[in-house]
C-alpha cells in the first residue's frame, strides 16, 4: 500500500487533521479570545467540505476492509453538507456557551468524531470496521447530549441516549457474530459467497438490522428519539434526526442491496411492516405534541418510515430515489431545526403556541420555516414534493401499490400537523408573540443555504440524474 | 452559431422580477422602473441580435432556415418519454422574441409615467418582468410541455395584472373570469398534451412537426369515434389556443381583462399573450395540415372566421373604448387563425402560414400603439367612455398623429403596415374557400368603421367642456408612441414571405393587384361611412341605432353572451351538477374524512402512554420487538 492508496481516505485524514488543530487551539488559545475557535473551527470544515468535492478513486485499502467509491464519496459529501449548515446554525449558540461556562471545543471535536465514525461505517469492507464506526458514531454524540450538564433534561438525554444505544449495538454485535458464524467471515466480499437463508443467518440479519434500525428510529426501535431530542440541546437533536439518520440510511442500504440481496424474500416483507409500522406510529404521535423539538422527532420518525418505501425496491431506481430523498430530507429538516434553534437562542420558548403569531414579527423566520414544513410535507413545487414523488414512483414500479397508497394515507396525515404549525405562525394571533429579532450572520447562512436547497434542488434535475448514475454502483 | 447567450434574455426580466419582488418595500419607486426598463432593454437587444444573426447571417443552410435546439432532460417517465427544458430557435420563435421584447420594452418605458404616483408602482414592474420572463418561456419552448408550463405562468401573471388594482371589486372579478375561463380551456390543452404524448411516444416539437417523422407519418394508427386520436388531440389542444387568443365562445375574458392598468392591456391583451394561441398552432402546424388531411385546421379556420366577424360587429356599439379595442384584437386573432387555417404547406401555397404570423407582427405593433394611445387619452381625461371625450386633438397633437396612424394601419390603408399583412391573408382565403373570402373582405370593412369611429369620437366630433383642460402626456408616455408608430409605418416592408415561412424556405410574395384594391376600397368605404356618422356630432349614428333596433340592442350587449354563460353555471350547472356533488361532499366525503380523522386524534391520544419516559420501557419495547419479529421471520414467513 503505498501513499496515494493512503489518500484514499481523504475524507477521514483531513477530518483527523482538523480534531487534532482544534485539540492544539484549545489549548493555545487564551480565555479571552476562545470564541474564535468557533470561526476557525467553521473555516476548516468549510474547506473541508469543499475538498471533499474533488474526485477519488475507487479502490479498497487494508485488504478490502476500507472501501471507497463514488457513490460512498458523494454520501460523505452530503453528510459534510448537512455538518456544515449545522455548524452555521449552531456557531451562536456554542459561542454563547463559551463565554458563560467556558465549554465549546469539545463540542466541535466530539460531533467530528461522530461524523470520523460514520465515515468509517459507510466506507466499511466488513463487519469489523463497520462496528467501530458505528460505536464511533454513536458515543460522542451521547455525550453531546449531555452537554448542557447542568440541565436536568440534557444530562437525561445523554443517560437515555447511551442506554438504548448500548442496548442497540449490544444486540447489533450479537447479531453480526450469528452472521459470522454461519457464513464464516466478517468481510463483505465473503459472506455474498456464502449467505443462505437458513434461520441462523435470518436471526443475525434481523439483530443486526435493528442496531441500525435504531439510529433510524425505526418503529419498534424508535422510543429513545423523542425523549433524546427534547432533552438534548437542539443542534444535537438535528444532528441525531439529520446525519446520523442519513448515515445510516447509507449504510443499511449499502448492505441490504449488496450482501443481503439473498435475503431479499425475508428483508422485503420486514421492510414493508416496518415502514407502514413507522410511517403510522410517527404520524399518529406527532399529532398531538406541543413542544416543537417533541414534535419534529416524531417527523422525523415518520420520514424515516417514507425512506423504507424505497429501501424495499431494491433496484438502482429504489436507491437513486433514497439518495436523493435523503439529501432533499437533510435540506428540509435542517431548515426547521434551524428556525427552532434561532427562536429558542433568543427567546428560549420551544412550544408550538409560541409560534403564534409569529408571521407578524418575523416574517422572514417564517417564510423559512413555512418552505421547511412544506418540503417535509411534500408540497409542489418545493424539493420535498419531488422527492417525495420519486419514491412512491420508484415503489409502485415494482408493484407495491398497496404500500404507496397508505404511505399516501400518512402523507396526508402528515400534512395536517405540519400545517398546524403554519396556521400557528400565519393565521394565529398570540396572545404574546415573539418580538422581532435579528439573527447573527452565520444563523443567517446557515437558514439562506437550506432554503436554496429546498427550492432548487428539486427543480434541477441533473442531480437526480447524476444520483441515479450513481446508484449503478450498487448492483 | 454560438446561441448560449439566449438564455439570457428569458433570465434578465426573471432577475428583474426577483430583484423587485424581493426588495419590494426597500427600492424607491423611480429606480424599479429604470431597472425594469434596463433588464428590458437587454433582452431586446439580445433578441434583435439574435434576430439578426439568425435571419441574415448564420441561420439559413442551402436555402432553408435551420432550427437549433438546445435542452437537457428535466423529468425521466420512461426511455422515450421524457419532459425537456432547453430553447428552440426557429423563423417564428426568433419572430416572437422580437415581438415581446419591442412591445414589453415600449409598455414599460411608458409605465414609468403611466403608473407615476401609484402605490404599488414597484410591484407592477415585478409583475411586468414575471409576464415577460414568462412569455419568452412560452416563445423558447422545445416540447408541449415546457410550452404547457410557461403558459400557466403567463396565465398567473395576467392573473396578477388584471387583478392590479385589487381594491377594485369588478378588477378581482375580472381577473377571475379571466382566469377560470382559460383555465377552463386549458384544461383541454392538457387533455391533449396526454393523449399526444401516450399515444406518440414524446413530447417534443421537433419529432411531432417533422414531416417525415414517424408521429405524423402513423397518425391513422388508433381512431376513436371516427377520428384519429392525434386529430382529437390536436383539437383539444387548439381547445386551449383557443382560450387564451379568446376564440368564440371561449372569448368572454378579454373585454373584461380591460380592467387591469392600460398598459397592460397593450402588452398582454393585445400583443403577446392573446397571440400565444396562434403561436402555438403555428408551432404544430405540420401536425394541423398533415393528419387527417387537416381536419383540425379546417376547425381552426371556421372558429377564427366566426370570431373574427362576431367580434367585429360587437366592437361596432361598444362605447368603452378600451373595449372597442379588445374586441378589435378578438377579431384579428380570429383574422390570424383563420389565415393559419386557410394555409398550405409548402412554397407559395404556404401563404397563409406567412400571412399569419406577418400579421402577428403587424399587428403587435399598431395595436400596442393603439391601446397605448388609448392610455394616453384615458390619463388625460379619467374615463374610458367615448361620452366623455371629443375635440382631443387640439389639446393632444401626438396621441393624435400616433392614434391616427395606429387607425390606419389597422384599417388596412397602404402603405402602412396592416394594409401588407392583410393583404397576403386575403390572397390566402381567396386561393382556398371564397366564403372564408368574404367574410375576411366584410371585416375589413367593419374593422375600419369601428376604428374610425372612435378616432373620430376621440379627437374630432363634439367640443366637450373638460372641468381641467387635458394636456399632452408626459414624454415617457409619448416617446414610446412615437416609436410604435415609426414601426407601424416600416413594419410592413418586412420581407416575411422570405423569413418566416411554413416549410422554412422563402418564396417570393407579389401583391395581387385587384385583390388589394377591393380590401382597400371596402377599408375606404368603412372609414367615409365613420366620417359621415361622427366627425360632425349630429343624430345620424342614433337614427341608425335605432332603425336597427333590437339587433343593435343584442350587439350592444355582446349577444348576451356573458348572461348566457351565467345563466348556464348559475342556473343550470350549480343546481343540477354542482349542488349534488356538493351535497354528497358534504355528506359522504366529509363525513368520512372527519369520522377517519377524529378516529386517528383518539388513537393518538390512547397511544400516547406508551412514550413513557422510562428507559427500562423503552429497552423493554426494543427487546420485544426483536423477539416478535424474529418470531413472525422464522416460524410464519420462512415456513
Amino acid at each position: 500500500m503505498d501513499l496515494n492508496n493512503f489518500f484514499l481516505m481523504r475524507h477521514e485524514l483531513t477530518l483527523l487533521v482538523i480534531i487534532l488543530i482544534l485539540l492544539i487551539a484549545e489549548i493555545f488559545i487564551s480565555e479571552a479570545k476562545k470564541s474564535r475557535v468557533v470561526s476557525l473551527a467553521l473555516l476548516l470544515f468549510g474547506i473541508h467540505t469543499v475538498s471533499g468535492f474533488f474526485p477519488l478513486a475507487e479502490s479498497n485499502l487494508f485488504g478490502g476492509m476500507f472501501r471507497s467509491n463514488e457513490l460512498i464519496h458523494f454520501f460523505k459529501n452530503v453528510l459534510n453538507l448537512g455538518v456544515l449548515i449545522l455548524l452555521l446554525q449552531s456557531a451562536d449558540w456554542v459561542k454563547e456557551k463559551m463565554t458563560s461556562n467556558d465549554r465549546g471545543t469539545e463540542f466541535f471535536i466530539l460531533l467530528f468524531a461522530s461524523l470520523f465514525g460514520m465515515y468509517f461505517m459507510i466506507s466499511a469492507g466488513d463487519f469489523l470496521m463497520f462496528y467501530i464506526g458505528l460505536e464511533l458514531s454513536t458515543l460522542p454524540i451521547a455525550a453531546l447530549a449531555a452537554f448542557e450538564v447542568m440541565k436536568r433534561s440534557s444530562s437525561e438525554a445523554g443517560i437515555k441516549l447511551i442506554l438504548s444505544a448500548a442496548l442497540a449495538s449490544g444486540v447489533s454485535l450479537f447479531g453480526i457474530s450469528m452472521l459470522y458464524a454461519t457464513a464464516g467471515s466478517i468481510y463483505f466480499d465473503e459472506i455474498i459467497l456464502n449467505i443462505t437463508a437458513d434461520n441462523l443467518t435470518l436471526l443475525g440479519f434481523l439483530l443486526f438490522f435493528a442496531g441500525l434500525a435504531f439510529k433510524i428510529s425505526l418503529v419498534p426501535f424508535h422510543f429513545w428519539t423523542a425523549d433524546v431530542y427534547e432533552g438534548a440541546p437542539i443542534s444535537i437533536a438535528s444532528y441525531l434526526s439529520v446525519i446520523s439518520k442519513g448515515a445510516a440510511v447509507f449504510i443499511l442500504m449499502i448492505l441490504l442491496f449488496s450482501i443481503l440481496k439473498p435475503l431479499m424474500e425475508v428483508w422485503e416483507k420486514l421492510i414493508y411492516v416496518l415502514a407502514l409500522a413507522t410511517m403510522f406510529t410517527g404520524n399518529l404521535f406527532a399529532l398531538r405534541q406541543q413542544n416543537m423539538k417533541r414534535f419534529l422527532a416524531f417527523s422525523s420518525i415518520a420520514q424515516a418510515g417514507f425512506i423504507l418505501l424505497g429501501l424495499i425496491t431494491g433496484t438502482q431506481l429504489g436507491t437513486a430515489t433514497v439518495v436523493y430523498f435523503v439529501t432533499i430530507y437533510i435540506f428540509s429538516n435542517l431548515a426547521a431545526f434551524g428556525v427552532v434553534q434561532a427562536i429558542s437562542l433568543q427567546t428560549g420558548r420551544e412550544n408550538m403556541k409560541d409560534y403564534e403569531g409569529l408571521y407578524r414579527t418575523n416574517p422572514n423566520l417564517s417564510l423559512v420555516m413555512m418552505l421547511a414544513l412544506f418540503s417535509l410535507a411534500g408540497i409542489p413545487p418545493v424539493a420535498g414534493f419531488f422527492g417525495k414523488f420519486f419514491l412512491f414512483t420508484a415503489a409502485a414500479s415494482e408493484g407495491y401499490y398497496l404500500l404507496v397508497f397508505l404511505a399516501v394515507v400518512n402523507v396526508t396525515i402528515s400534512l395536517y400537523y405540519y400545517l398546524l404549525v403554519i396556521r400557528a405562525m400565519f393565521i394565529r394571533k398570540g396572545e404574546d408573540p415573539i418580538p422581532f429579532f435579528r439573527n447573527k450572520v452565520y444563523m443567517r447562512i446557515g437558514l439562506l443555504i437550506t432554503v436554496i436547497g429546498i427550492l432548487a434542488l428539486g427543480l434541477y434535475s441533473p442531480l437526480y440524474d447524476y444520483i441515479f448514475q450513481l446508484s449503478g454502483i450498487l448492483k | 452559431m454560438n446561441l448560449s447567450y439566449i438564455l439570457l434574455i428569458p433570465f434578465v426580466p426573471l432577475a428583474v422580477f426577483l430583484v423587485l419582488g424581493i426588495f419590494n418595500q426597500k427600492i424607491k419607486p423611480a429606480v424599479s422602473g429604470y431597472v425594469g426598463v434596463a433588464g428590458l432593454a437587454i433582452s431586446t437587444l439580445l433578441s434583435y441580435y439574435t434576430a439578426f444573426q439568425y435571419f441574415f447571417v448564420h441561420g439559413k443552410a442551402d436555402g432553408v432556415y435551420q432550427t437549433f435546439v438546445d435542452k437537457f432532460i428535466w423529468m425521466h417517465f420512461t426511455e422515450s418519454l421524457h419532459i425537456d427544458m432547453g430553447y428552440l430557435i426557429d423563423p417564428i420563435s426568433v419572430m416572437m422574441m422580437v415581438v415581446v421584447s419591442t412591445v414589453s420594452l415600449m409598455v414599460n418605458i411608458y409605465s414609468r409615467g403611466y403608473m407615476k404616483g401609484d402605490d404599488g408602482y414597484t410591484r407592477f414592474f415585478a409583475y411586468l418582468s414575471l409576464f415577460t420572463f414568462s412569455m419568452f418561456g412560452l416563445v423558447l419552448a422545445t416540447n408541449l410541455f415546457q410550452i404547457y408550463i410557461f403558459w400557466e405562468l403567463v396565465g398567473v401573471s395576467s392573473f396578477l395584472l388584471i387583478g392590479y388594482y385589487y381594491t377594485k371589486t369588478s378588477a378581482i372579478a375580472a381577473a377571475k373570469k379571466a382566469f377560470i375561463v382559460t383555465r377552463f380551456a386549458d384544461f383541454g390543452f392538457l387533455i391533449g398534451i396526454f393523449i399526444m404524448g401516450y399515444y406518440t411516444g414524446t413530447f417534443d416539437f421537433q419529432e411531432l412537426t417533422n414531416p417525415e417523422g414517424v408521429v405524423i407519418l402513423n397518425w391513422a394508427s388508433t381512431s376513436f369515434m371516427g377520428l384519429s386520436v392525434i386529430t382529437w388531440a390536436l383539437i383539444l389542444i387548439f381547445m386551449g389556443g383557443a382560450g387564451k387568443s379568446a376564440m368564440f365562445p371561449l372569448h368572454i375574458w378579454l373585454p373584461d381583462a380591460m380592467e387591469g392598468p392600460t398598459p397592460v392591456s397593450a402588452l398582454i391583451h393585445a400583443a403577446t399573450m392573446v397571440v400565444a394561441g396562434v403561436y402555438l398552432v403555428a408551432r404544430l402546424f405540420p401536425m394541423f395540415y398533415l393528419v387527417e388531411g387537416g381536419f383540425a385546421l379546417q376547425i381552426v379556420a371556421y372558429v377564427g372566421a366566426f370570431s373574427s366577424l362576431f367580434a367585429a360587429i360587437i366592437a361596432i356599439t361598444q362605447t368603452d373604448i378600451k373595449r372597442v379595442l379588445a374586441f378589435s384584437t378578438m377579431s384579428q386573432l380570429g383574422y390570424m387563425m383563420m389565415a393559419l387555417g386557410v394555409s398550405g404547406f409548402e412554397g407559395h401555397e404556404g401563404v397563409g402560414y406567412m400571412a399569419s404570423m406577418f400579421h402577428l407582427f403587424t399587428h403587435a405593433m399598431f395595436k400596442a400603439l393603439l391601446f397605448l394611445g388609448a392610455g394616453s387619452v384615458i390619463h388625460a381625461v379619467h374615463s374610458n367612455y367615448l361620452k366623455d371625450m371629443g375635440g382631443l386633438r387640439k389639446y393632444m397633437p401626438v396621441t393624435n398623429i400616433t392614434f391616427l396612424i395606429a387607425a390606419l394601419a389597422i384599417a388596412g390603408v397602404p402603405p402602412l403596415a396592416g394594409f401588407w399583412s392583410k393583404d397576403e391573408i386575403l390572397v390566402a382565403a381567396y386561393e382556398n374557400s371564397q366564403f372564408i373570402y368574404y367574410i375576411g373582405v366584410f371585416v375589413a370593412g367593419l374593422t375600419a368603421f369601428y376604428m374610425f369611429r372612435i378616432y373620430f369620437g376621440i379627437f374630432w366630433g363634439k367640443d366637450t367642456k373638460y372641468e381641467h383642460t387635458p394636456h399632452e402626456s408626459p414624454s415617457s408616455m409619448t416617446l414610446p408612441l412615437l416609436i410604435l408608430a415609426f414601426l407601424t409605418l416600416i413594419a410592413g416592408f418586412v420581407p416575411f414571405s422570405e423569413l418566416v415561412t411554413a416549410d422554412k424556405t422563402g418564396f417570393e410574395a407579389h401583391l395581387n393587384l385587384p385583390l388589394a384594391a377591393i380590401a382597400v376600397g371596402v377599408g375606404l368605404i368603412g372609414i367615409i361611412l365613420a366620417w359621415i356618422f361622427y366627425k360632425k356630432e349630429n343624430d345620424l349614428a342614433t337614427r341608425f341605432a335605432s332603425a336597427f333596433g333590437v339587433f343593435y340592442k343584442w350587439t350592444s350587449h355582446k349577444f348576451y353572451f356573458d348572461e348566457i354563460y351565467f345563466f348556464m353555471a348559475r342556473k343550470v350547472f350549480f343546481k343540477s351538477v354542482a349542488a349534488p356533488i356538493a351535497f354528497f361532499d358534504k355528506k359522504f366525503v366529509d363525513g368520512t374524512m372527519e369520522g377517519i380523522g377524529n378516529k386517528t386524534v383518539l388513537v393518538s391520544r390512547k397511544i400516547k402512554a406508551i412514550q413513557s419516559g422510562k428507559v427500562q420501557d423503552y429497552a423493554f419495547g426494543f427487546v420485544a420487538g426483536v423477539v416478535i419479529i424474529a418470531f413472525v421471520f422464522i416460524y410464519i414467513w420462512t415456513n
